[in-house]
Formats: C-alpha cells, structure tokens, sequence
C-alpha cells in the first residue's frame, strides 16, 4: 500500500508538470494579452506594462521562472484583480464553491441513490417509469433553465428564497439545486443500471437461497456493488462540483472559483489562469487517487496492485 | 460583456472646455467662486436638508472590479467606485458642472500654461489634514513607469510627464509643485481650458504617501488601509459578491453629501441575474446590464430609462484590399443598409439609426444646436437599394455578380450576430451578393486581427473618449495607429488636423463637418446606429445621476 502510494505520487508529479507546461504554451499561443484594449495603447505604456509583470522576457525564461513559483505554491499576482495574489483569489473563493459543491454533491447522494434503487426494484412498474422520466428531464434540462426558472418562481414570484447571493442557508438552496440536477439524475440512472445488473448475479443468487431477508441481499450485498460505478463517477464529480460552476455561480452571484476560472481566460490573467488550472488539476488527481482507495474498501475483488 | 472601458472620460470634461474654451485664457474656468459649493443639494431651493427615508441603498454597476486604486482604474465601474471615495481638487455637482472641491479656487496664469490651486480645511478619513503634497505624489506615482498605469496617458497634459513616463525624463520635472500645504502649482505642457475638469477624473485624484507605503499593492483593497477624502468610504469587500459603503463624516461637505448612509454595490455581470435581483426588490439600480430581448418591455412599464451616449456602431472595412478598395463597392453596400429596420426590429433596444460618424448630442460651435443637428442626415435612414445596384454595376459586379468571397467577423456575441445577418441579408437581396460569410471570434483575439490589419470586414464599435467630435475624426488620419480601416484621403488629413491645433471653435467646426461629409462619400467605413445606455431604476430613488461619461453618481442622491 506504502509502495502504491508513493508510486501514485511520483505520477501525479509528472501528469501535473505536463499539464503545467501545456497550459502555459498554450495560454501564450492564444492572440491577445493584458495589454490588448478595445484602443490600441501608446507604446510606451505597454513597455511599463510588459516590464511589470515580466513579459518582457523571453519566453523560454517566463516558463522556468514560473516553474520556480509553482514549486514554492506561490502563484503570483493576478494580473486584471490589481493587489490580489492568485492564491487568495484561490483560498477566498474556493471555500465558497465547496461549501455549495459539498451542498449540491450530498443531495445528489441522498436523492439519486434512492431513486435509483426504487427503480431498479420496481422495473418497469409506475414508480421506475416516474423515476426515470424525473432522470431523463434532469439529464436532458440545462442547469441555467432550472436555475432562471428557480430564480423567478421561488423569488420574484413567491419570494421564499433570496433571488442571488451566498450568505444564509436559504440562499444556497437554489444553486444547490441547479447544480446537483445533473449529477442527480445521472446518479439515479447509474444505481439503476448497475442495481439490475448485481441483482442478476450468482452471488444475490446465492444469498437468496441462503434464506437471507430481501432487505438484507438489497442493502448488504447488491447496494454495495452497485456503488461501483458510482464512486468511479463521484471522483471527478467531485472535482468539478467542488471547484465551481461558472453558469450558476454567475447566476446566483455566488463568489466562487468557477467564474474566476472562466472570466481570467478571456482577460488573459495568466497567472490566475495557471494557478486555477494547477489548483484543479491537483484536485482531480487526488479525487481518482481516493477512489482508487475507497474501491478496495466496497469490492473485495478488487486489490491495489503494486 | 467585455467591461466598459473608461474611455468616455473626458465627457463633460470637452464639453465644458469647449464652452470655457471659446472665452480669454485668463478667465476662470468652471466656477472660480465658492458660492456654488455651498448651494443646497437637495434641488428644491425650499427644502433646506435632505433626509433620505431609507438609510440603504443597493447599485450594480457592473462585476468585480479590477482596482479601487485611483492611479490604476481604467475602467467606468471602478471610476463610479472612486469618485465616491475620493475627492479631487474639483468635483462635479448634481447638475453635473465642475466646482471647486477639495482646491477653493484656483488662478490661471495669462499664458493659460499654470496653474494654482488654493486648498481648503479638508480631511481624509483618518482625520489627517488633505495636502498639496498628497495631489502632487499621486500624480506622480501615476506616472512612474515601475506603477506601469494604463490611464498615465490621462496626466500627460502636464509638462515633461511624458519623458517621466517613458523613463527618459525625472519625477522632479513633472509640471506639479506643492509649494505649501495647501497650494498646488501646476505648470501645462499646452493651454488646456478643460484642466479643472480632468481634475475630478480618478487618475487626478489624491493619494497618501504613507498609506500606499505601508501596503504599496493592496492598500486599496481593506477599510482600514483605503484612507480617501471622499463622501463615502469602504466598509466592506466582499470579493465578486458585494462592495459596501458608508458616510465618511470627516468628509469636508459631509453636511451637503451621501445622505444614504449606506451603499451596497452589488457586484455582477450577468445580465438576467441583475433582472432577477431588480424584480425582486434587492437592487435598486442598475447601469447597462440589461437583457437586449426585455429593454422594450421594460422602457414600457418605466422600470427601464434610456439615456443618450457616445458611441457609433461601425461596420468596418479594409480601406487596402480587394474589393473595398474600391469606394463604389463600400458606397453600394453602405446604401443597401436599412439602418432603420436594423434598430427597430434587430437591436431592439432603443439605438439609434447612424446618420453620420458623430451621434448626436456633441456640442457644436454654440449651444443652440449639437453637431448632428448642424451637419444634418449625411446616411439615409433607409436603403436605397437603386443607386447601391447601379454604383455596384459600375464597380464591376452588376446584380452581384462576380463579388469575391468576403468575411465580415465579429465578436462571439448574440446581438452581433442577429446584426450580422440582418446586414449580410440586405446585401443578399438588395444587392444580389451572396458571397458573404460572417466568422465570429472572441473579443481579443479580433481585436488583434484588426490591430493587426488582418481582416476585411468586421463590426467594431466607438466611445467616444471626450465630448468633442474629435474623438470620432483623428482615428482616422492616415498615419495615425488607430486608422485599423486604412482610410487615406489627404483632403480629410488637412481638416482634421488643421482643426486639432486650432482655437478657433468655427473653424474646427467647420473642418470637422467636411471631413464627416468627406469619409461618409467615401464610405471609408459604414455607421449602423447609435449606442445608448440603459438602465433599470426605483423611482423613489432621487437626485442620482449618470454622467455623459457613464459614471453613476450617488453622492447627492436620497430615498423618498
């Protein structure tokens, strides 16, 4: 296990540095920059500007000299946000998209799951047919309809829940929902699936005949391979969720990650766009990397090879 | 949305400059007398204090903004935020005009090139006395290369701060002097009438030395370090979600300002989002960020108003290649525009068909009538689909054909593309050309290819930088960096520049008008229509205001 983890790492270093170096020759090879304004500036003020930040160097010298920041985790200063380091931007901000991820992430769980399950018990009965059509509108709807159609039932409307913002509970309801209407519904289809497959296989068989109680061969034995696939799906779920939704984050106004991501590619901040896409990155690596541990708890065919 | 730029600043700024301009040098400009300061704000001459029936108020002019740092805001949002948190040595009142602020008064040397500022008992909002000194260091920090300023070019009308600038001149030769405390000697590189007014523009606002020392990067961004000497100051940042304000009482015209006594500035930068939040009562202004498809349905309830701006809507060509080098190809496809149809049924939201370069509203020689007024209708308002079939046939392509493929780019938006198409549409039955294709890009990147001269035709869009219709004309001189369509017309050149060094308002004028006339027979580029801002506002909100510049003023504004 040691060894496995160590391993892991050691390519988790390599798979970042690769994404690094991508991003930044990329980033560079997209026209514009800082500096380019709807009225082409007076030279000079581009040379103040290019000495700032660096940009005068050659590139190959930009590159190590930012490599030499990522290894000391120190970003840089934001380029657009004047007197913010990119990581304060990171820590202020993405506290927020994981409070509403973690949010978003537990209803998909306590939801789709069980609904899931209900279909998948009840095939081809009324309650799978309503639970999958309730799936295949959550699949198919984007987030930013249920959002805007939240926003003016609930708040213009109605007025029960604050129509944008991100300090109460009930402000996070809304966005929550919005978020979690995907994954919830993929979820609900996964358990489903995965659900009628286990249920066909020796060892339910087995169980049953054994003269185990249904709720036992359900919840001991089927649920917990059927979760397979869904542990699989809830590493990079949890990744993406976690760091922030660009559409609902702008919708709701919430002060996320998401919408700096977005918005510092079209500014061309390179530092936050590097320090974002590292800051993911990293984050995706180490949702597989807990995925791969948590399989070894809920399958026992399955071993960590070293 | 890409962020409006501050490019308008100079709006009342030339306005008031053309006015003063006209008169001797020696006069005062603005208002050299402190009797208008101490007018009642409220409007009404009976009501001697205005009380504010709500003691919060919530504005959104736009998303985070980059910086609250007077010396390095480029943008209208950020400057809306400063000229609530700092004073400049003058300020604009509730009508708009420049008064005397943190300078008393001010004397104005024969030759128009000094200036001296007389400053009043002000403090900032730690309660130390407002110096001469602080003016003089902002100003030069402004223009110090190491602080790499977009807006320096805002300070170059003072002498040697050029050379400063490009680190080829010293601080100490910069044209300002604090000679005392509290006077301020300005020296001009070129008589400048409009001097005071560039003076409330945040780039000319003070700063404390001993402030940005302490926390030289973000001194700007915390209550306790942003020391201003404005009527508000910051209570609160809460970043890309909400900036709050509160009365500072140290303020110098405490009595007379900010009677809300709070402002929350909610941050935001979508357009159906802002809606949302004004329908529901939590915002209670909000500037520009309206969405296109409801502007009508809410200019008809009176819960939108549209105000003038400066700002043409051009549909550019590549004055230097094929087949736009012919001006009989940019005259047909100019003429078979319906300008009228593209604002009532495409834009929808109360634009303005394009009649010429300049919109409307731009003084003239007098007040008695704008620029627009006296030039008249250059454009047809609607096509003239005979005259741009038969200029077509004589360039070559009669009913079309033959016409070279084309592309006409854009920035990835759908307003422009519904434009798009409705232009490409007239073209395809008035003219019979079908050859065009209309490739959308993201906004930098077209813009580097149109720096660049990498392009044939692309949509575009003007603000103007300062109320005078020069900032529509000097673009477009042939040597001049920002003629990205390639105009030459060595006619045009002459006015144009015989009308940039002249003080003679009837011959500038006068130029202006023949260029106007000059490079719309050309059809050096093709005018659409005419900006304007919107805005959603609660009518129990009084006495605040958008400048021409598109600065949102709550200084003076109260809740019935």
């Amino acid at each position: 296990m040691g060894i496995y983890i160590l391993k892991r790492f050691g390519y988790s270093i390599v798979t970042l540095f690769i994404i690094i170096t991508l991003t930044f020759f990329l980033m560079r090879s997209i026209p514009g920059s800082i500096y380019t304004k709807d009225k082409p500036l007076p030279p000079k003020i581009v040379e103040n500007i290019k000495a700032k930040y660096g940009l005068d160097l050659p590139l190959s010298q930009q590159y190590f000299k930012m490599l030499g920041n990522v290894i000391r985790l120190d970003f840089g200063m934001s380029m657009q946000s004047e007197g913010r380091k990119v990581n304060d931007i990171i820590a202020e901000q993405f506290p927020n998209s994981a409070k509403l991820g973690i949010f978003a992430i537990f209803l998909c769980l306590i939801i789709g799951i069980p609904l899931g399950i209900i279909s998948a018990l009840k095939n081809g009965k009324w309650q799978d047919n309503g639970a999958m059509i309730l799936a295949t509108l959550g699949v198919t709807i984007p987030s930013f309809v249920v959002a805007t159609l939240g926003q003016y039932i609930f708040s213009v409307k109605l007025k029960i829940l604050p129509v944008m913002g991100f300090k109460t509970f009930a402000s996070a309801i809304m966005p929550a929902i919005a978020l979690s209407f995907f994954p919830l519904a993929f979820i609900a289809r996964l358990v489903r699936s995965s659900m009628l497959e286990t249920l066909e296989q020796d060892f339910i068989r087995t169980a049953r005949a054994k003269g185990l109680s249904e709720q036992m061969v359900i919840f001991k034995h089927a649920l917990k391979n059927s979760l397979i696939p869904v542990v699989t799906y809830l590493g990079p779920l949890i990744a993406a969720i976690l760091t922030g939704s660009f559409v609902v984050e702008r919708i709701f106004n919430i002060p996320g990650l998401g919408r700096y991501y977005v918005t510092s590619i079209s500014n061309r901040d390179y530092t936050v766009m590097m320090g974002i896409t590292i800051f993911y990155a990293g984050f995706v690596i180490l949702m597989n990397f807990l995925v791969d541990i948590v399989y070894v708890f809920i399958d026992p065919r399955i071993k960590l090879r070293k | 949305m890409q962020k409006k730029v501050l490019s308008a600043v100079l709006a009342f700024i030339m306005l008031a400059g053309v006015l003063v301009g006209c008169g001797a040098q020696t006069n005062t400009p603005g208002a050299g007398s402190t009797t208008a300061i101490s007018s009642t704000p409220a409007g009404t001459a009976q009501t001697p204090a205005v009380t504010s029936s709500r003691d919060n108020v919530s504005v959104t002019v736009g998303s985070e903004p980059d910086t609250l740092d007077p010396g390095l805001n480029q943008t209208v949002d950020g400057a809306t935020y400063i000229q609530h948190l700092f004073d400049g040595l003058t300020r604009q009142d509730k009508d708009g005009k420049t008064v005397p602020a943190i300078a008393e008064s001010w004397d104005i040397s024969a030759d128009g090139l000094n200036y001296t500022f007389h400053l009043r008992d002000a403090k900032w909002s730690d309660g130390q006395p407002v110096k001469a000194s602080d003016f003089e260091y902002a100003w030069k920090r402004a223009l110090d290369p190491a602080l790499a300023s977009v807006y320096a070019y805002q300070l170059l009308y003072l002498k040697n701060a050029y050379a400063y600038n490009a680190g080829t001149g010293k601080a100490e030769d910069v044209g300002v002097k604090a000679t005392d405390d509290k006077t301020l000697q300005v020296t001009l590189e070129a008589p400048t009438a409009y001097f005071p007014d560039l003076c409330w523009t945040p780039t000319y606002m003070p700063v404390r030395k001993d402030i940005v020392d302490a926390a030289p990067v973000d001194w700007f961004t915390k209550p306790e370090t942003l020391i201003g000497d404005g009527p508000y100051k910051l209570k609160s940042w809460e970043h890309s979600s909400e900036l709050v304000f509160e009365k500072n009482d140290t303020y110098w015209d405490a009595a007379n300002t900010a009677f809300i006594k709070n402002i929350t500035w909610t941050l935001l930068d979508d357009e159906a989002a802002a809606l949302s939040g004004f329908e529901a009562g939590d915002i209670d202004i909000v500037d520009s960020l309206v969405p296109q498809a409801e502007i009508q349905n809410l200019v008809a309830s009176g819960k939108a108003k549209i105000r003038d701006m400066l700002g043409t809507y051009y549909i550019y060509l590549n004055n230097s290649k094929a087949p736009f080098d012919n001006p009989k190809v940019r005259q047909a496809l100019s003429l078979a525009i319906d300008r009228q149809y593209i604002v009532d049924k495409v834009a929808r939201g109360g634009q303005l068909p394009a009649v010429g370069i300049v919109p409307y509203k731009v003084p003239d020689v007098d007040t008695t009538a704008d620029f627009r007024s006296k030039g008249g209708d250059l454009l047809s308002k609607t096509a003239d689909v005979a005259k741009a079939k038969q200029l077509l046939a004589e360039a070559g392509y009669p009913e079309g054909k033959g016409f070279p493929d084309v592309e006409m780019y854009y920035n990835t938006q759908s307003g422009h593309k519904a434009i798009m198409e409705a232009v490409t549409e007239m073209w395809k039955t008035n003219l019979g050309i079908t050859s065009f294709k209309t490739p959308n890009m993201e906004w930098k990147v077209l813009t580097e290819k149109i720096n660049a001269g990498d392009y044939q035709m692309c949509r575009m869009g003007w603000i103007g930088d300062y109320i005078d219709p020069m900032t529509f004309f000097d673009m477009f001189l042939s040597d001049s960096s920002q003629n990205q369509i390639k105009y030459n017309n060595a006619e045009y050149d002459r006015l144009v520049k015989e009308a940039k060094v002249s003080n003679d308002q009837t011959l500038r004028m006068s130029n202006m008008h023949k260029a106007e006339q000059l490079i719309i027979n050309d059809a050096g580029l093709i005018p659409i229509y005419y900006y304007v801002s919107v805005m959603l506002e609660n009518p129990q909100v009084k006495d605040y205001y958008i400048d021409l510049s598109g600065f949102v003023h709550m200084q003076y504004a109260y809740v019935q």
